[in-house]
Parts: C-alpha cells; sequence; structure tokens
C-alpha cells in the first residue's frame, strides 16, 4: 500500500533584525566594506511585520491564498498589501521577531539562550496566544536576565546579540571557549533553525489532526549542520524538534542533499511507511538566518524593500494508507544519476521524462509540477529570472522534444502545468515542497490528478563533488483500498472461507472432468 | 558571477594568455550573460569579486550563439543544447553579448 500525505504545516518568522546582523550577504559586507552605503542603506529598507503578513506570497505560504489566487494578481506582488490577510492560515503562522526569540529560548536545553527580562514578559503573553504553544512549551520560558548582564556576556564573552527592532534584548552564548562548531553564532543558527522546525511540527500535527504521540519518525531536511568539532554534521536536528514540540514517540534523523533534501526526505519517509517500519513519519526542516538579505544588494539597489525577510520551515506528515488522503507513487521516482550527466535536458529528462514513462505516462499527463517554487519577486530584481517559469519552460521543451506537446503550446505550459512561486529564497524550503499542502488539497477536491514534485541540489557548494543533484516523485489520489491494518478479523475468516470455497469448487470441477 | 569563478579566470588568463581563452557561457537570459561577459571584459561590474577594476578583455560567446553553434558537432548540441534553445530568448542573448563584445574584447 502507498503510504499518504496526511497532512502539512507551513510557517513563516519576520525576522528583521536577523537579516542585518546574521544574513551573510550582510555580515561578509561587514567585514570588507563596514562603511558601505548598502550598510547604511538596508535598514530604510526593511518592512514592518503588517506588511510582511499582508504579503500576497507570504499569504499564499500559509495557505490563505491559493497559488491560482496568487496568480491572478498582477507582479511584482511586494508593495500591494493584501487586506484579507491574517497571522494564521489553515497551513500554519506567520510569526514576529519578539515570539520568535523566546520559542529560541525554549528550544535551547543547554543554558545558550539569554533575554532581557524586561523584553520576556510581554513577549510571553503574546506567544501564549499562539493556538500551537501549550504548557509543555510555555512553561520553558525563562523569566529572563538584566539587560545589563546580556550586554557583558556580548561585549566580555563573545556571545552572539539578539536584537529586535535594533534594540539588544538577549543572547546566544557560546557553547564551548575554542570549538569553533559550538560557537555563539553557529549555535544561534542551529537553534534558529531548530526553533522554526519546531514551529513547522506543531502546525503540521494540528494540520493533520493527528495527536502528537502518533509520530514514530522525524527526518530533518534543513541545510544546517549541529555538532562539535570531533563530529561537525554528527545531527540530529530532527530529534531535538521533536522533543520540543512533544512528539515523545519519535525517534528521528537528519538527512542532507542542499535544496533537493526535501524530495529525498519525502521519498524516505513515503518508503519507511510502505515498508511498515513506521507508521507515521514526519518530514520537518526549519529556516536558515544565513539567508536572509542574500539578494539584499540587489534589491536596495532597485528601491526594493528588503523582501528576504523571513525564515521559512515545513514539515509534512506521511502515514500509513488511510484509504482518502492522496497517495505518494514509489514505482515513479527520478533521479539524478551519477552518470546521468549536467546538461539541463538530461536533468529535466532524468528527473521527469525517465519516472514517467516507467508508469507509461507523458509529461502532458501530470497536472502541475512543482520544481524550485522561489518568488519571482525576489529574484528577478536579483537577475535569477523567474525560477519556476524557467523550469516550466524546460519542462515543455522537454516534451516538445519528445513528441508529446506540440511546439505551438509550449506557450501556455507554464501555466497549464505550472504555478507561479511564492516561497522565500531559503534554499531547501523553496524546493518542491511548498506545493504539497495545496496539492493534498486540490487532488482531495478532484481538482488535479496528478502532481510531481522536483528536488534539485547544487552540489558543488560543499566542495566535494561538481555533480548536479535531484529526485522527483508524483502524488496520486487514493487508490481507494483500506490499509492491512484495517482489515478486521471477520473479513480475514470472510476471505479465507472464501479461498477454501473456491478451492474446493475447483477440486469438484476437476473431479468432474475426470 | 560567483566569485570562485571570477578567481579561476582570472588565473587561467595568467596561466595560459589572455589572448589564448574563450570564456563560454550558459546562463539563462541576455541580463545574466552580459553582466558575466561584462565581468571578464571590463571587470566586475558589482564590484565584489577578484576582477573588480581588471579588464581581461576576454574572448567571451554564449553557447547559444550561432558562432559557437558553428563548432559544434550537431549531434552533441542537439543531446546537451537544443532543449534549452528552444526555451532561451537566443535574440536577446546575442543582442547582449554582441554589445559586450563590440565594447570590451580586446582579441577579436
Amino acid at each position: 500500500m502507498n503510504s499518504v500525505i496526511k497532512g502539512a504545516g507551513y510557517v513563516l518568522v519576520h525576522t528583521p533584525d536577523m537579516v542585518l546582523h546574521a544574513g551573510t550577504t550582510q555580515t561578509t559586507e561587514m567585514i570588507v566594506n563596514p562603511e558601505s552605503e548598502y550598510l547604511k542603506e538596508l535598514p530604510n529598507h526593511l518592512r514592518s511585520y503588517e506588511d510582511v503578513v499582508a504579503y500576497m506570497p507570504n499569504q499564499t505560504y500559509i495557505g490563505n491564498m491559493t497559488p491560482e489566487e496568487l496568480a491572478a494578481n498582477e507582479q511584482p506582488w511586494v508593495g500591494k498589501n493584501w487586506e484579507k490577510a491574517q497571522r494564521y492560515g489553515k497551513f500554519g503562522e506567520i510569526m514576529p521577531q519578539d515570539e520568535f526569540l523566546a520559542l529560541m529560548q525554549v528550544c535551547d536545553v543547554f543554558e545558550l539562550v539569554y533575554l532581557d527580562k524586561e523584553f520576556v514578559g510581554p513577549v510571553k503573553e503574546k506567544l501564549a496566544a499562539d493556538p500551537v504553544m501549550d504548557e509543555s512549551i510555555l512553561s520553558k520560558v525563562a523569566e529572563g536576565i538584566d539587560g545589563a548582564e546580556i550586554k557583558r556576556l556580548v561585549e566580555e564573552e563573545h556571545a552572539e546579540p539578539l536584537y529586535h527592532m535594533n534594540k539588544l534584548v538577549g543572547c546566544v552564548k557560546r557553547a564551548h571557549d575554542v570549538d569553533v562548531n559550538l560557537s555563539a553564532h553557529v549555535m544561534f543558527e542551529n537553534i534558529a533553525c531548530k526553533a522554526s522546525s519546531v514551529l513547522a511540527l506543531l502546525h503540521a500535527v494540528k494540520a493533520a489532526g493527528i495527536n502528537k504521540e502518533d509520530v514514530e519518525y522525524v527526518i530533518d531536511c534543513a541545510e544546517e549542520a549541529c555538532g562539535d568539532m570531533n563530529q561537525r554534521g554528527g545531527g540530529n536536528f530532527a530529534k531535538a524538534a521533536a522533543e520540543v514540540a512533544g512528539l515523545v514517540n519519535a525517534s528521528g534523523s537528519d538527512l542532507r542533499g542542499f535544496c533537493a533534501a526535501p524530495a529525498h526526505a519525502m521519498i524516505e519517509a513515503a518508503s519507511l511507511v510502505k515498508a511498515g517500519s513506521y507508521k507515521c513519519v514526519v518530514v520537518t526542516a526549519g529556516g536558515c538566518t544565513a539567508k536572509l538579505g542574500m539578494n539584499g544588494k540587489d534589491h536596495v539597489k532597485k528601491g526594493l524593500p528588503a523582501i528576504e525577510d523571513v525564515l521559512g520551515g515545513f514539515a509534512i506528515v506521511v502515514s500509513a494508507n488511510d484509504g482518502v488522503n492522496p497517495e505518494i507513487n514509489l514505482d515513479m521516482l527520478g533521479r539524478h544519476c551519477v552518470g546521468t550527466g549536467s546538461a539541463p535536458q538530461n536533468v529535466i529528462g532524468s528527473l521527469v521524462a525517465a519516472p514517467l514513462a516507467k508508469g507509461g505516462l507523458k509529461i502532458t499527463d501530470v497536472d502541475k509540477f512543482s520544481p524550485e517554487m522561489q518568488n519571482p519577486d525576489i529574484t528577478k530584481p536579483a537577475g535569477a529570472g523567474d525560477v519556476p517559469l524557467a523550469n516550466y519552460k524546460m519542462i515543455g521543451a522537454l516534451a516538445v522534444k519528445n513528441g508529446e506537446l506540440d511546439k505551438k503550446e509550449l506557450a501556455s505550459f507554464p501555466e497549464k502545468h505550472g504555478l507561479v512561486g511564492w516561497a522565500p529564497t531559503q534554499g531547501h524550503i523553496p524546493s518542491g515542497a511548498p506545493y504539497i499542502g495545496f496539492a493534498r488539497e486540490d487532488i482531495l477536491a478532484g481538482k488535479i490528478n496528478r502532481a510531481m514534485i522536483i528536488g534539485k541540489g547544487s552540489l558543488f557548494l560543499g566542495r566535494m563533488t561538481n555533480l548536479f543533484d535531484g529526485v522527483s516523485f508524483t502524488i496520486q489520489p487514493n487508490s481507494g483500498a483500506q490499509a492491512e491494518e484495517g482489515v478486521s478479523e471477520e473479513k480475514v475468516k470472510g476471505l479465507i472461507a472464501k479461498a477454501m470455497k473456491d478451492f474446493a469448487e475447483t477440486l469438484m470441477a476437476s473431479a468432474d472432468a475426470e | 558571477m560567483d566569485l570562485e569563478n571570477q578567481k579561476r579566470v582570472k588565473e587561467f588568463a595568467e596561466q595560459y594568455g589572455a589572448e589564448n581563452i574563450v570564456v563560454l557561457l550558459g546562463a539563462a537570459e541576455g541580463e545574466a550573460s552580459g553582466l558575466a561577459a561584462e565581468t571578464v571584459t571590463a571587470g566586475d561590474p558589482t564590484y565584489a569579486g577578484p576582477l573588480t577594476g581588471v579588464s581581461l578583455g576576454l574572448t567571451v560567446y554564449h553557447i547559444c550563439e550561432p558562432e559557437i553553434k558553428a563548432e559544434v558537432d550537431e549531434g552533441v548540441y542537439e543531446d546537451q543544447i537544443s532543449m534549452m534553445e528552444m526555451v532561451l530568448d537566443v535574440d536577446d542573448i546575442v543582442n547582449e553579448m554582441s554589445g559586450i563584445r563590440d565594447q570590451y574584447c580586446k582579441y577579436l
């Protein structure tokens, strides 16, 4: 029985001060050109929380607006606030920075994160109003310490400062005196990643309508690494986040593969469930502070707001077949192999055409493709073009090359089989995963019949190989059959009785024949 | 252009002589092609990489330009490039590339 997609959680965290102090474009500039015009100008380009909530791609990410509704609005979307926008959506929420800092403190179990006690009081109250925050989390919000002590820790103890509205409100202490992998900065990045993963897990459990106790395994597919100097990427973000989220029956592990990791993780989760190893697996990922404001120079130069001002997170619940939810088809997996080659047509061929051919299908048999779903508002001004559109053009062109699509129809292929991008440029976050929640709903509603999720990754960034990477899978309607474990004793007895009757009839028939 | 690639281009030019180098681009659109071409001819327009203020004037083409297409084995081009050729705005790329070459190339 194929595994099913039971539900999905999608969260964003507005982190304007982290754009300034943690984004690598900015931290690099502070080192090489500390007096630059860009650094002076950037703070004037930060958006307010209200603008970030009202931003249509963000509303799409958390499920308040469908991709079709977003597409109906003319691009660029920046600066056009949606009046119906809300903090919470059916998939998740857009959390403000102050509450997130409190959640980061909750996610720290080694007394590394300290917040100013004057900051904590009102923020704890705000966090308590979040429907996914229960007492197990709220009780871990510490009272906080004196602002003067935080200042001392930052100035004298190499602690990473935490700012809110340009004011020092906390810090992350280093976890070791000399180990660079446990430095204050690395701990900050990792705890932010963990906290956004926790938030996504909480929303996914809620959206899927399961109990926290049901989750047996968690796979983290983000792009950070946690460990010490003797095991730099030792892990395990998955189990660490599951602990805070209260998934008491879960174990877990981390899966890495740059932006391709979410698709790899979904295939792994679906396989584990189909094999019967676990009944319920959640694929999760938190966000990446380093990528905040990555294209800030281009945005500032073009007079735009610094649109890369949110951390992204998502979590997808994959469970045993319930006879209702859409299935992950493991018989048609796309895989970019070592020997595939890096030309775009080899890549698209291996990820799209080859797996479909295994199922006797054509490219046009897939209703919607979800490749890299980056928001074009972010990438176009930075000279990277419209990433999803470029992918759809390539998929369409391959269909033409393979004789499955008339060249005349190439121009309308992206609109018919594609989506506009709405995800922040957080690496793994936009990679295929943003559409899984909508795909589940569209298939359940009978709006589409088949969706393909494509994950691609640039492995050269790790300087271990120049190979490209990618995998893909398709989601399809539930075949209607119940899971094996759902078969009652009565039904089994009935099946055995029928088999014996059939056997007896064959025996009698063969006796008659003799 | 990626800082690491700028460094490699600069090193190759020093090692083999700028007149012996042809830079072949595969960028997905005109503007990006133009920026990369400008980087290896006039210097890094973003003032961020090793080619900042270094005018190598290298010969630079995009893989989809007719001069290069004519140099490549037809079967290989069909296998490796034809799909992208269908997708890209080749005219725009040629336009951008020719503009940069006319202005900054030293070895044509």
